[in-house]
Formats: C-alpha cells, structure tokens, sequence
C-alpha cells in the first residue's frame, strides 16, 4: 500500500514515505523529524536533506496551527474541475512546519481569518481515495 | 587559450499567439528570422544548439527534440545539441549555459531557441501538467498547479503588508500592453485602459484578467558567440553578456526562503551574485526585462532588483518610474502580460528585446541604453534567473 489513493489526483504509488498513508487511515497526519540534526519536515522526508542521514523519526502534527494564507480556486486543474470553487490555505504548526492543504468545505469563507487556528486532520474523498485537510481550531 | 568574451549578435521570434502551427514549425520561424538578423552568419558555422521547452514532451509528444529541430532548421551541430527545461526561465537557462560553453571554448557558435505549443485539441492536457510543475506527490495532489491561486496569496500579502493598491496592479498591465501594442510578434496588440482592467472578470481575488499572462504558443531564438567573431560578423555595436546567476533555494510549500510570501529572498540572492559578476549595480540599468507573469511578480520585482525600496512597488510602478521618462523602463516589448508566455521561449525574447535596445534599433527605443537586464521567475516561484548585459565586456 502506498500513495496509489492519495489525494484527488495523484502520480507516484511507490515511496518511501509509504508509512505516512498507513498512519492516515489510522487517523494521523504524521510529519518526520532527523534524529542526527534535529530538522522536522512536512511533506515527511525519509531521508534528511539537511544533513543526509536516514535515521528519521515519524510524530504526529498535533494541536493548535494558524491560518498564514489562503486562496480561492475558482478554475481548477483537470481532476479538479468539479471541486472548484475550493480553498487552499497555508499553515504553521508547532516546531516551524508549515503545511499547504484545502480548507474544510464546513468552513465558510467569510469565517476566514489570517491567523485563526487550525488542525490537520486525515479526509475521506470520493472513489475511496484519502488526504488531508485544515479544519478550524 | 585567453578567457572568450561572450556576446549576443542576433534575435528572432515566430508569431506568438494562439497558432495553427506546431512547436517545430513555429521553432523554424524564429530560427529563420534569427539567421536573417545576422546574414554575415552561415548556418554551417552555428555548432551549438540549445532547445528551451518544458512542455513538449507531453504536449506536443516529443522528447529529445533538440535533434528534430536542428534538422529542421538546417544547421548541424557539431558541440552540444541538447534540451533545456527550467520551466519559465528555460531560455534563460540556455543562455547561461551557451555563455560557459563558449567561454570554455567547448562550442563557438550556439543557438538558443525555445518554446511551447501549449493549444491542442486535448486542452486538458495542458491543466494537467500544470500539477506536474511543482512537487506533484503532495502539492499537486492537493490540486494546487494553476498559477494564479498562489500568486493571489503573494498580492495579498503584499498589499497587507505594505498598502499597495489594485490602482498600482493596473498600471502594470496598463503599461505593458501599451508597450506591446506595436510590438508584431506577441500575442497581442490591443492597448488596455484602466477602466477596462477594472471592469474584467475576477480570476482569483485581488487578480483579474488582465493581472494574469495568457497561455500562448511561439518559439523564440537567439545567437551567441565570442567577441572576435562577433566582430568579423557585424558592423553592430556589440553586445556583451556581463553577468548572470540562478538561485534556487527552496521546494514550492517546503523551506521558504523569505520572511512572508511577499519577500523573495531567492530573488535577492540572483540578483547580488548577478550584479557582482556584471560588475554593475541596480542605478546602472538603463532597461530592464522583468518576470510579469501577474502584475503583482512586477511590482515585487522592483523592489527585488534594489530599484525602489522594500514596499514601494506600487508607487515606483505607478508614478511611472518602470516606463519610458521613468528611472529604468521595465518591459517594454509588453513583457509576458502582453506578448504572452510560452514558458521555454520567454527569456529568449526578452534577450531579443535587450540586444535590440543595446543596439539602438528596438520599436520602442530606451534613448542611449548600454546595460540591460532581464529577470525570469520560474514554476511557483521556486527559482529565479537573472542575465546582465552591456555595451561593454
Ligand atoms: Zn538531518
């Protein structure tokens, strides 16, 4: 099982990052950290691209993020034509990651607030397909 | 064998637009103007061909396309014949890399050419390798790709930031399709006025229509060699590549190198290790080719290339310091807002329009202009290329 299903339209079934798909099903959205130097990442890197060791552990990304941007997608690309209009948004989470992701359909847009709280957490998608979203914190 | 001064001696372009006409075809007519702007020149002197394009092998079904092209256009290298792919800087990227090529002496004569054909009959195709242009496996699997969407999340902070207007984003595209509206070879040339800017339809907010470069199809081409065989070839004045640098720091959601969205680091970084190597600073540009994929990447380009302070984008654009009478006239062929972008061959026409303006012979001339940029921002905005040229060595 890899990333055959992830997203609404995705491109590389086999990755080394693989566990991060179990881990959703499970309910977590999970980043990795290098053990050598300390650096987290999101998207979760299997090997550090800061100092190169492949002694990475996976934690999960846990609590209270804030909204840094967001924007309207009102013409999406093809696989995405029938989801627009949608909202993509950045956020920070705890330790400096920050996450690019949709903005839950139950958030109205004029609820939007740079710098309102969110957390991450795994989605359902049609077609049995899984990824991850904002909702409010 | 001394170090070789490198110049650029000629320039083409195909008509850019929506065409019936495919990549090759449209490839041959730049090349075929490009060898007219130098008739002094043989083809069988060209050795080099470098070919900028990031869509053909998926949009046009070829890969390895520099061969296909050579032997459509009649020259046969004997140096490097070789594609090129840095998505919107790729003709940029082809002129670095013919500079060091003949620099080194590894090829004499080089031709970059580029381009895209971007309208098929499978129109999805093109919004499809859209999400191939950044980290596909999780940003575009979020259904990020399409360009607006992100740089509407730059013109926000911009304006949070710093106060700048919907009034400054129109008096980029203002400016540019006037510059372009005499310009016969780019996608357009219908000048715009402000309340027709205000009046178009929303793409994504603050961008309208008329904030946004269009798709477009076209190849562009230039020649390079050293200076000594410039010289036997032209009584032109010559134009010579002074400096150049590409920085790339970071992956599109991953390690952002600047302090928000509005802040380009990377940019900063190019255009410091370009202006050291061009031995020139940012008051010594008398012209200038700027990355306006939006009207707002023009505005923060500015304020990047040190030619107005952090911020204040908006007036300098404004107050018409970027356009003809202003301190360094930006764009003035019309840039990507007007004559369109098809990625490989965009930093190839701005290279036309520099050597065109250093040789006192552009349609809409810089009066006296001797040093000239140009500046490409690539995918979403995760690398920036920039080239010094000059009337001098
Ligand atoms: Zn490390």
């Amino acid at each position: 099982m890899g990333f055959e299903n992830f997203g609404t339209v995705s491109f590389t079934a086999e990755a080394k990052a693989a566990d991060f798909i179990t881990y959703l099903e499970a309910g977590k959205v999970m980043a990795t950290r290098c053990r050598k130097c300390g650096v987290s990442y999101f998207p979760p890197r299997m090997d550090c691209p800061r100092c190169l060791s492949s002694d990475v552990e996976w934690f999960e990304i846990k609590g209270d993020g804030k909204l840094i941007s967001y924007t309207v997608v009102n013409y999406g690309p093809t696989g995405f034509e029938n989801d627009a209009p949608y909202i993509l948004a950045l956020g920070e989470f705890d330790g400096g990651v920050q996450i690019f992701a949709c903005l839950s359909r139950d958030i109205e847009q004029k609820d939007i607030q740079i710098g309102m709280g969110l957390v991450v957490s795994p989605v359902k998608l049609p077609d049995n397909r899984i990824a991850y979203e904002f909702k409010k914190g | 064998m001394p170090e070789r001064n490198v110049c650029i001696i000629a320039g083409g372009m195909s008509k850019w637009g929506v065409r019936e006409a495919s990549i090759i075809d449209m490839a041959q007519e730049a090349a075929k103007e490009c060898f007219d702007d130098i008739p002094a020149l043989k083809r069988k002197d060209i050795d080099g061909l470098l070919f900028a394009s990031s869509y053909c092998g998926r949009r046009s079904f070829q890969v390895n396309i520099a061969p296909v092209v050579a032997e459509r256009i009649g020259i046969k290298p004997t140096s490097m014949c070789t594609r090129v792919d840095t998505l919107c800087a790729g003709g940029s990227s082809g002129i670095i890399l013919a500079t060091g090529l003949i620099k080194s002496g590894i090829a004499d004569v080089v031709m970059i050419a580029g381009g895209e054909k971007l309208y098929t009959p499978q129109r999805w195709e093109t919004y499809y390798s859209e999400l191939a242009s950044i980290d596909h496996d999780w940003d575009g699997a979020q259904g990020m790709g399409l360009p607006p969407p992100y740089f509407s999340m730059t013109a926000q902070e911009h304006m949070k930031r710093y106060g700048t207007t919907k009034e400054q984003l129109w008096a980029v595209s203002v400016k540019n399709r006037r510059n372009g509206s005499t310009n016969p070879k780019g996608h357009f040339q219908k000048a715009v006025t402000i309340e027709e800017v205000m009046a178009s339809r929303v793409i994504v907010p603050p961008l309208s229509l008329y904030d946004c470069c269009p798709i477009t199809d076209g190849c562009a081409a230039v020649i390079l060699t050293y200076a000594e065989k410039a010289r036997e070839l032209t009584d032109r004045p010559l134009v010579y590549i002074r400096g150049s640098a590409q920085a790339a720091l970071h992956s599109m959601s991953i390690n952002w190198p600047g302090e928000h969205l509005a802040d380009w680091l990377h940019m900063r970084t190019a255009a410091k290790r370009a202006y050291e190597m061009g031995r020139v600073g940012p008051e010594d540009i008398d012209v200038a080719m700027t990355h306006d994929c939006f009207t707002i990447s023009e505005i923060v380009e500015m304020e990047e290339l040190g030619f107005c302070k952090k911020g204040e984008g908006g007036p300098f654009v404004e107050s018409g310091q970027s356009d003809f009478g202003g301190k360094v006239p930006v764009n003035t062929d019309g840039g990507l807002l007007s004559c369109g972008h098809p990625f490989g061959a965009t930093g190839i026409r701005q290279a036309r329009e520099i050597l065109q303006q250093l040789q006192g012979r552009a349609i809409r001339q810089v009066e006296g202009a001797e040093i000239g940029l140009t500046h490409n921002l690539s995918g979403l905005n995760v690398e920036h290329t920039i080239l010094i040229y000059g009337r001098e060595p």
